[in-house]
């Protein structure tokens, strides 16, 4: 399974809570196969998915999914220990870790060698801490959200992207719809 | 004049409520009364960039957020400043300590004091520098007009303002 596999599999659940996503082709993969006014979808900014998510999460109470990649944390590596410090029950980080730089043309990145990410967020003080294989990531996600207990699920998978089409919507058009669909 | 004890009210008079931090040893009192404070969550960021972040997201949640930092991060916000905050149109008061400036003992801090305003303006960042401590009285102003424009705004504060080292 990859990346987009993934997506699509959960779309469902992710149409239910706000979602915020990680920059290029995992936001070109989530706005193709379900754009809904509660994602976010970032078109610059490599690596702060993670910490425009928890700014998010701790600013108000709805469940807060993060769609990031294995080289956007590693590039926002800071971010771990921000989330470990600052307890967000409605915060759900889920890391598609395909062990590639997908958006730039599937560069090996040091999670598929022998870098762990859920080695580093259980290091960085992130107390609930899961890794599982792409065909598990539905029931995963889940018993995360229902839990409501802040969770970092790294979702190992296949590296490749899908071709879907640039996002064109206007930043501030993207931004207003999700703030109202935060506020709905 | 209690000049960090001035900022934050004026920060909570109006309603900042998120405030991220790096720290500077010229903006410890600040960061001391913005911990200090119980209507304001300060989050202390490991980097820039990542506390922009943070402050993007309490933005689209409803809260006000501010950033606290020293100006030798406006080399490391660039890319975050310009994709993100202006790109999506938010609002983002950045308290800069500007390092470098009359009184600095440190060589070092000259080199990129010297490209700070330089950059702002490169930016199109509205700027303000506080030198004297009655520049102050501009602050709660300069916080209304942020949010009113929906822009970074960057208030660049430097030795002689905070009395010396
Ligand atoms: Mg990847």
């Amino acid at each position: 399974m990859r990346r987009a596999d993934i997506l699509r599999e959960v779309a469902p659940l992710l149409r239910e809570h706000l979602t915020v996503c990680n920059i290029g082709i995992p936001s070109q993969e989530l706005h193709a196969i379900d754009d809904q006014p509660s994602n976010f979808y970032m078109l610059g900014t490599m690596g702060l998915a993670s910490s425009i998510g928890l700014g998010l999460a701790l600013a108000q109470e709805k469940t807060v999914i993060v769609i990031d990649g294995d080289g956007s944390v590693l590039t926002n590596l800071g971010t771990l220990p921000t989330i470990a410090n600052n307890e967000a029950p409605n915060f759900v980080l889920m890391i598609v870790d395909n062990g590639s730089y997908g958006s730039t043309g599937d560069q090996p990145t040091y999670t598929g060698k022998r870098t762990s990410l859920a080695g580093i967020a259980k290091a960085s003080g992130c107390e609930n801490v899961i890794e599982c294989e792409a065909k598990d990531v539905p029931e995963q996600l889940a018993a995360a959200v229902a839990a409501r207990r802040m969770t970092i699920l790294v979702a190992k998978c296949e590296s490749g992207n899908e071709k879907m089409p640039v996002i064109t919507m206007d930043p501030v058009a993207i931004r207003d719809r999700f703030m109202s669909a935060v506020r709905a | 004049m209690n000049l960090a004890k001035k900022i934050v009210d004026d920060f909570v008079s109006n309603d900042v409520s998120f405030i991220t931090t790096v720290p500077c040893k010229q903006l410890a009192s600040v960061i001391d009364e913005v911990e200090n404070n119980d209507s304001i969550y300060h989050i202390p960021a490991n980097k820039e960039d990542e506390g922009i972040g943070l402050c993007a997201g309490a933005f689209m949640g409803g809260k006000r957020p501010a950033i606290i930092m020293q100006n030798t991060a406006i080399g490391v916000t660039i890319n975050t400043l310009v994709t993100l905050t202006q790109f999506y149109r938010m609002p983002l008061p950045m308290l800069i300590s500007y390092r470098g400036e009359l009184g600095e003992p440190v060589a070092c801090q000259v080199e990129m004091a010297v490209h700070t305003k330089a950059l702002l303006a490169q930016l199109n960042i509205p700027t303000y520098h506080f030198h004297r401590s009655d520049d102050v009285e501009e602050f709660d102003r300069i916080l209304k007009y942020t949010f009113m424009a929906n822009k970074p705004v960057a208030i660049l504060t430097d030795a002689t303002f905070w009395g010396g080292y």
